[in-house]
């Protein structure tokens, strides 16, 4: 359901990025599904697992069927097997297609709100509710007295 | 004729929804001589009754056109298929926007029915809800038949309809949209009661609305249950759950209507958190309708496929803010005159439930956040993020991890006043199962985590002290063990969470016929693929032996299967489930030569997930019945403990 509707409509925005990644995969070496290193293939499974499949709705490209996903993994495959760190591939990624790309947002001005808002509203809530305990624990206190009064 | 005879139900259905909402509210008013107040209420009644006989009428009409594959009516042409299995064509009927509307109508409406007939609370706050709910239900039926008709006809009808997205041709499928309804709608009950308490000045409605609020709730648990099992099978990459907008959507009103049945039970016991409890039951609902749009609108797929054609969205958009608005401004109005202060001490099941309010609410928060800001920061400024499973591990997971910890101590304190210690100490069993299950985790996981040892830890706590407690409750009324089996629950779905996401092992290759793949404890023999025919569908079938001291002990068959009508390809999977671990195959691509892909997961715990989900409905359920059955004034499950 989410891959073939948003697949089309997406290659559609996505389309003037498209010819850069099908060139670079066109040109590049085939490398394989599987790296045979546990350690590397850990490795590509963690990167994969943070970057977004661009065509799909919230998928990361480990696990969406879309055909760019599988092009990006071919993609990340290749830079680990040149060796590059996981930063430098991640920001290669990012140059090319935005923040979009990242499964995690960024820690950024425009995302500042993003990360402090459940934070804040558990502050605020527990504030609110520290008010409500003490008013409720004086109403007690007070009718504990109006008791023992009479 | 079945399209023009729905089409004129629904016509008659949204004037009796405007004649309901008329006389609801009239009715509401107190009587005076001549005042016609009961005669509103009668109207408001019959009404009721018969917008529900011509919304089914219209429904009926609808799976008619399915049925029969009526392709004259545009939207079974656009959404169906003869080949299709009966089962589908009728599950295609909400399958799509138009019939999905319909079918929030007649839930809808059977739940203004159920509150007709049952009269909970007094006749004038019944008569205020259904004014509401009528409101509701006309503006809902104003946007079918003006932006969404599911009767439009096409001239000339084709031969044959476009089908069915055939990842919807499955019967999990079926059922969950349905039950998820069951749950968004039922919250507009509890929001219909809230309001009319705020109109009519009822202190009552709390009691009143209960039922509603939990068959909503279990509902949206079953709901939210089923579509995450569907995604597990489904989709082939074996994961749970996704945190998709969708799914969001489904998450928040649960997180919402959870608060709210906390916090309605102090508001029931001594009136405390009225006004809280008010505002919880108007965002319930709220959530509902944020996540009709989101789901509705198109505004997921694109901020600009929304912009491009806007109608449905705008309409949805102007409905929600004015239930939003509206109940809003009412409260802001009328919430000051509500009797307010309850008294208790800082130790008391008050503050538990108030701490229980503050936890869920940032949880919610947390995930309304993750799912609108995106949204809003590409409408106004144009740039895109995404916001990933990454943000929600690092904000949601321990705010609902700090509230799983509190969950124990609340059934345990009494009302008004308790002393912690004679109240906690029979919780140090639990203690004692969580160190245990945290020490059997240190030694039998691999690799080992700290968040799984905590996970399993947590997760002792919470059947631990549910065993605690339903020792204590021994002999008591069967309502007695809800909160008991629902905590329970908790720490099932806990650990089912825990240890698909930290301990899965997974295998990927390409296996041609007698080829080996080895993946956690398993070894499997790929026997080769086999063509099948569907009945609308064509399968490559995979035959996979599991392998055990050298002999084939089982055949597990995933299938790869082509839709041709809707272009699409599909993986049906093969899961081997000991309850304890799940073997999980997807057939993937296929490489020529009779070489596939092969994707194998071991889910360790994976089907507990959806096994707690159960145990927490099953608590609601108890808690239902108790409502229902049991027409005591005070369930036992506020009784105890000794009070």
């Amino acid at each position: 359901m989410k891959r073939a509707r948003f697949l089309l409509l997406f290659w559609l925005l996505a389309a003037p990025a498209a010819p850069m990644l099908v060139s670079d995969v066109v040109h590049a070496a085939p490398v394989a599904d599987t790296f045979p290193d546990p350690a590397m293939e850990a490795r590509a499974r963690n990167l994969q697992r943070q970057l977004r499949c661009l065509v799909c709705q919230g998928e990361s490209i480990d696990e969406s069927g879309a055909f760019l996903a599988a092009d990006l993994r071919h993609l990340v495959r290749q830079q680990l097997a040149a060796g590059r760190s996981d930063r430098q591939i991640k920001d290669f990624l990012v140059a090319r297609y935005g923040d979009f790309i990242l499964m995690e947002p960024p820690l950024k001005p425009y995302t500042w709100l993003l990360w402090l808002a459940p934070f804040l509203v558990l502050g605020i809530a527990g504030g609110v509710a520290a008010l409500t305990i003490r008013r409720a624990r004086s109403r007690a206190m007070a009718g504990v007295e109006q008791m023992t009064d009479l | 004729m079945t399209g023009e005879l729905g089409q004129l139900a629904l016509c008659f259905a949204l004037g009796l929804s405007l004649v309901m909402a008329a006389a609801g509210l009239a009715g509401s008013r107190a009587d005076k001589t001549n005042n016609g107040a009961a005669t509103a209420r009668a109207i408001a009644n019959g009404s009721a009754m018969g917008l529900l006989v011509f919304v089914a009428l219209a429904f009926g009409c609808l799976v008619t056109a399915f049925v029969t594959s009526d392709f004259s009516v545009a939207d079974v042409a656009n959404n169906s298929h003869t080949l299709k299995p009966l089962i589908y064509k009728i599950t295609g009927v909400w399958g799509n926007h138009e019939g999905s509307m319909l079918l929030w109508v007649l839930v809808l409406s059977l739940y203004a029915g159920a509150v007709a007939a049952m009269q909970r609370g007094g006749e004038r706050l019944t008569s205020a809800a259904l004014g509401i709910q009528g409101l509701l239900a006309a503006a809902f039926l104003a946007f079918i038949l003006f932006t969404s008709n599911p009767f439009l006809r096409l001239d000339p009808a084709p031969f044959e309809g476009a089908g069915l997205n055939p990842l919807l041709q499955d019967p999990g499928l079926a059922v969950h949209p349905p039950m998820l309804y069951a749950g968004y709608v039922g919250l507009s009950a509890s929001f219909s009661y809230a309001a009319a308490a705020l109109l009519v000045g009822e202190a009552g409605w709390a009691r009143a609305a209960r039922p509603f609020m939990l068959i909503a709730w279990i509902a949206l648990t079953c709901g939210i249950a089923l579509g995450s099992w569907w995604a597990y099978y489904e989709l082939g990459w074996g994961g749970f759950w996704f945190w998709d907008p969708v799914e969001n959507a489904s998450l928040m009103p649960w997180l919402i209507a959870t608060a709210l049945l906390h916090s309605a039970l102090a508001t029931e016991k001594s009136g405390a958190f009225s006004t809280w409890t008010l505002l919880l039951a108007i965002a319930g609902f709220s959530m509902s309708l944020i996540g009709t749009f989101l789901v509705r609108s198109g505004v997921l797929s694109s901020v600009h496929a929304f912009a491009s054609d806007p109608t449905r969205g705008f309409f949805i958009m102007v409905l929600i803010a004015g239930a939003i608005g509206g109940a809003l401004a009412l409260f802001a109005w009328r919430a000051p005159t509500l009797q307010g202060g309850a008294a208790f001490d800082t130790v008391s099941r008050e503050t538990t439930l108030l701490l229980n309010n503050v936890f869920l609410v940032a949880a919610c928060a947390c995930v309304f956040v993750g799912t609108l800001y995106p949204l809003a920061l590409d409408a106004l400024t144009g740039t895109k993020i995404s916001v990933g499973p990454p943000y929600y591990a690092l904000t949601f997971a321990p705010i609902f991890f700090a509230l799983l910890l509190l969950v124990p101590l609340g059934p345990r304190l009494s009302w008004r006043r308790a002393d912690w210690r004679t109240a906690l100490r029979p919780l140090y069993p639990a203690l004692g199962l969580a160190g245990l299950a945290a020490i059997v985790v240190l030694a039998l996981a691999s690799p080992r985590t700290l968040a799984g040892t905590a996970a399993f830890a947590v997760a002792g706590w919470l059947i631990g002290a549910s065993l605690v407690e339903a020792r204590q409750r021994r002999g008591a009324q069967a309502a007695a063990f809800a909160a008991v089996l629902a905590h329970a629950g908790l720490g099932v779905t806990l650990m089912g969470v825990a240890g698909t996401t930290l301990w899965r092992s997974e295998a990927l290759d390409v296996m041609g016929p007698g080829d080996i793949m080895h993946v956690g404890p398993y070894t499997l023999r790929f026997d080769g693929v086999t063509a099948v025919d569907g009945p609308n569908y064509q399968a490559q079938r995979a035959h996979v032996a599991l392998i055990d001291g050298g002999r084939a002990v089982a055949m597990m068959e995933p299938e790869k299967r082509v839709y041709p009508a809707e272009g699409q390809d599909v993986s049906d999977t093969a899961i081997r489930t000991t309850i304890l671990r799940d073997l999980y195959l997807a057939l993937g691509d296929d490489r020529g030569g009779g070489r596939f892909v092969l994707r194998a997961y071991v889910s360790p715990l994976a089907p507990l997930i959806w096994l707690g989900a159960l145990v927490m409905a099953l608590g609601g359920a108890l808690s239902l019945w108790g409502r229902l059955m049991v027409r005591a004034p005070a369930p036992a499950a506020q009784a105890l403990p000794a009070e």
